[in-house]
């Protein structure tokens, strides 16, 4: 398959794996921001080829497992009710919330479907027009553009029964909380490239300018992260930081101003909770004003308790880097794909998960 | 929170082991059941008799490439097959919705007699059941199947051995992509058509060719990857893949990578796995290379005594990594 075939060759992965290899002199660490990236790691056995002088740590880009309790149990909430269907991402099905989870919901007989797109959920509204149809918004800058459309679509044709529940994230503030902490040891970023397909480089310039770490915007076959890595490598051993575009292909520097344009004419930034990282001020998104009859929340009362952390569940330090699912007590023990405790090992993207199914002891 | 069954417990993968080991075995027990075969041997005065059984409830009842009906056939042919056995006789249970047209059974009552005359089997005892509407979904279909193990025939899936050679038939995933391909919500165009066929005849060749067949496994739910590892813990072996031998269509890889699918975990409905001496594998090859259904057959890996119990797979790139069982449902009612 074109675009894919030629980034998972063998020979020229290996004549990268040898590049980094003979420039790689300092320990350094790297941290893959996004999900994808950290599946395609593992999926492709890469971490086994490099060099002990770099290390790869996963970060917060899995957007089910930074998706909080308590926007889980307000799924549920709204699952509950008699009129209500639930289009959801098929990864949310199974996160565990406080009480219950979106699968368990369905088991008991509520109305969850599995949608791929947005817009199939603005068709279940459109052919269900007696009853309420809640989409929920998870993810981050790459798939907020096609709720917002769906938003905008839903309210050119005046069906007021789809509506979202936004626990949508950002990532720039992420990383700036991440980086602010100072927790955690990283030399530099690889970059999400389909983010980067919607917000461009800029954010990513503070990264470099005032924490001083080298970026890699990055694609996701194996090639392109070996890649990313050898620039990564070039950047620390000849003492430069900036922020290079691996991911050309797809990526341009500026982004892409019309799916954010969409953004902003649905959404507006918002104060919002991220497992593991806490609250973070204007990470999130909330319907505008001109759309808050699409908002879950002016249909429903959303309060729900506040969740508490699930007790031993260390996904919060394995979303900050802080620490690997190896050493969670609970990983392949209480914790597993089935019987997941943590959300961290729900999601397909997530580092437990990709740990659980990849990883050789 | 009561613990119900949820989807996860049909997909074929852990949580349906987890399901049959705990609620299953405990009541149902005994040593036939217990070695869990595709299908159980029964030694009766003398002869080796193989029994299966395995309901169809796959949305949409038409896809491209067959239809419950047949696949009904094909599945339960199948489970015999994979010990070595001759399938002889089926049996047939209708479960219908209120509503069904008649032409549509009609259409999938022809189906499954052709696809019994094609696999020399005879459909010998039926039951039919009509629920309300909304009570199933148009029609769920069960067969049980019984079959002769000729003489000499040894094939289980605890026979695995450190060397053997791992074949399979053709490119793996065709079946889960067809049938996806037509699920309402989800539909896409694809020339991908369902592999679903009788896989006896193939097997019986492979018999004459060799009498050093270890194990077969037709993967079907839970695709290659889960079939692979109940034969690794079953045989306690380790069994290494190869991924640049992996026969993948470009169609299904590009399918499954669109929609965020392994092409090892998605069904299949006419492949098989066999694992073979390595002596012989070449020679298995060649006899399954004359079958048309298996001219496609490649070799996608070896058994080896490390990792007892574990799929290791060598990525395109030089590393390697674990290919585990479905741990949840990839994808429901694919069969």
């Amino acid at each position: 398959m074109k675009y894919q075939d030629e980034y998972r060759d063998p020979k020229l992965a290996g004549s990268i794996v040898e590049a980094i290899r003979k420039k790689s002199d300092t320990p350094v660490r790297f941290m893959e921001v996004c999900g994808t990236h950290t599946v395609a790691i593992f999926r492709s056995g890469l971490k086994e080829l490099l060099p002990k002088t770099i290390t790869l740590i996963s970060g917060p880009g899995c957007p089910v497992c930074v998706t909080a309790t308590q926007d889980i149990d307000r799924a549920i909430m709204l699952c509950q009710e008699r009129d209500v269907i639930v289009a959801t991402f098929g990864d949310l099905m199974r996160v565990p919330g406080s009480e219950s989870s979106l699968q368990q919901e369905k088991a008991r007989g509520a109305d969850v479907r599995m949608v791929y797109a947005s817009f199939d959920a603005l068709e279940l509204a459109r052919q269900h027009r007696d009853r309420r149809v809640v989409m929920l918004g998870i993810g981050f800058e790459t798939t907020v553009p096609t709720i917002a459309a769906a938003v905008y679509q839903a309210h050119q044709e005046s069906l007021d029964n789809f509506m979202v529940l936004s626990a949508h994230k950002l990532l720039p503030p992420a990383l700036e909380t991440l980086l602010s902490a100072d927790e955690v040891n990283i030399d530099g970023f690889l970059c999400p490239g389909h983010v980067t397909t919607i917000i461009g480089t800029e954010p990513y310039q503070d990264v470099v300018d005032r924490h001083g770490k080298s970026c890699a915007v990055s694609g996701f076959e194996p090639v392109d992260i070996l890649q990313s890595i050898y620039m990564l490598v070039c950047q620390i051993e000849e003492g430069r930081c900036e922020v290079e575009i691996q991911y050309s292909r797809a990526v341009d520097a500026k982004g892409n101003p019309r799916a954010r344009q969409l953004m902003e004419e649905v959404f507006e930034p918002a104060d919002t909770l991220w497992r593991g990282l806490g609250h973070i001020s204007q990470s999130g998104l909330k319907l505008r004003k001109k759309y808050m009859a699409h908002a879950a929340e002016s249909h429903f009362a959303l309060t729900v308790p506040s969740a508490r952390e699930l007790p031993g569940c260390r996904c919060g330090e394995v979303l900050r880097g802080v620490c690997t699912p190896l050493e969670c007590g609970l990983f392949r023990k209480n914790c597993t794909p089935i019987n997941p405790y943590g959300p961290c090992m729900v999601s397909s993207e997530g580092t437990c998960a990709a740990y659980y199914k990849y990883h050789q002891d | 929170m009561t613990p119900r069954i949820q989807m996860d417990h049909g997909a074929g993968g852990r949580a349906s082991q987890e399901l049959v080991a705990r609620t299953f075995m405990p009541a149902l027990e005994n040593p036939i059941l217990s070695e869990l075969n595709d299908s159980a041997l029964l030694e009766l005065q003398g002869l080796s008799l193989a029994m299966s059984t395995d309901s169809y409830v796959v949305d949409p009842i038409f896809f491209p490439g067959g239809d419950i009906g047949s696949l009904a056939v094909h599945g339960t042919v199948n489970d015999l097959a994979m010990r070595g056995a001759q399938p002889l006789f089926l049996s047939v249970g209708f479960i219908l919705e209120e509503g069904l047209e008649l032409a549509d059974l009609e259409r999938l009552v022809d189906s499954m007699a052709s696809a019994a005359r094609e696999a020399g089997v005879q459909v010998v005892a039926a039951d039919t059941k009509v629920v309300e509407r909304g009570k199933a979904d148009r029609i769920f279909i069960n067969t049980a199947g019984v079959g002769a193990i000729p003489p000499g025939v040894k094939v289980a899936g605890q026979n695995g051995r450190a060397g053997d050679i791992v074949l399979m038939n053709g490119p793996m995933g065709d079946h889960g992509v067809a049938v996806l391909s037509k699920r309402e919500g989800l539909s896409f165009q694809t020339e991908i058509r369902s592999d679903s066929a009788s896989l006896n005849g193939l097997v019986n060749e492979m018999l004459e060719a060799s009498q050093e067949i270890h194990v077969l496994r037709d993967p079907t739910r839970g695709g290659v990857a889960t079939a692979l590892n109940e034969v690794a813990q079953q045989s306690g072996v380790g069994i290494q893949l190869d991924e640049v031998r992996l026969p993948i269509r470009p169609g299904v890889s590009a399918a499954c990578e669109l929609l965020g699918l392994d092409p090892l975990y998605v069904a299949n409905e006419g492949k098989l796995l066999a694992l073979v001496a390595p002596e012989e594998a070449e020679l298995v090859l060649d006899a399954m290379r004359q079958h048309p259904l298996g001219r496609e057959s490649c070799i996608i890996g070896e058994v080896v005594s490390e990792h007892p119990g574990r799929v290791i797979l060598k990525t395109e790139i030089g590393g390697s990594r674990i290919v585990d069982m479905l741990s949840g449902e990839q994808l429901p009612r694919i069969c």
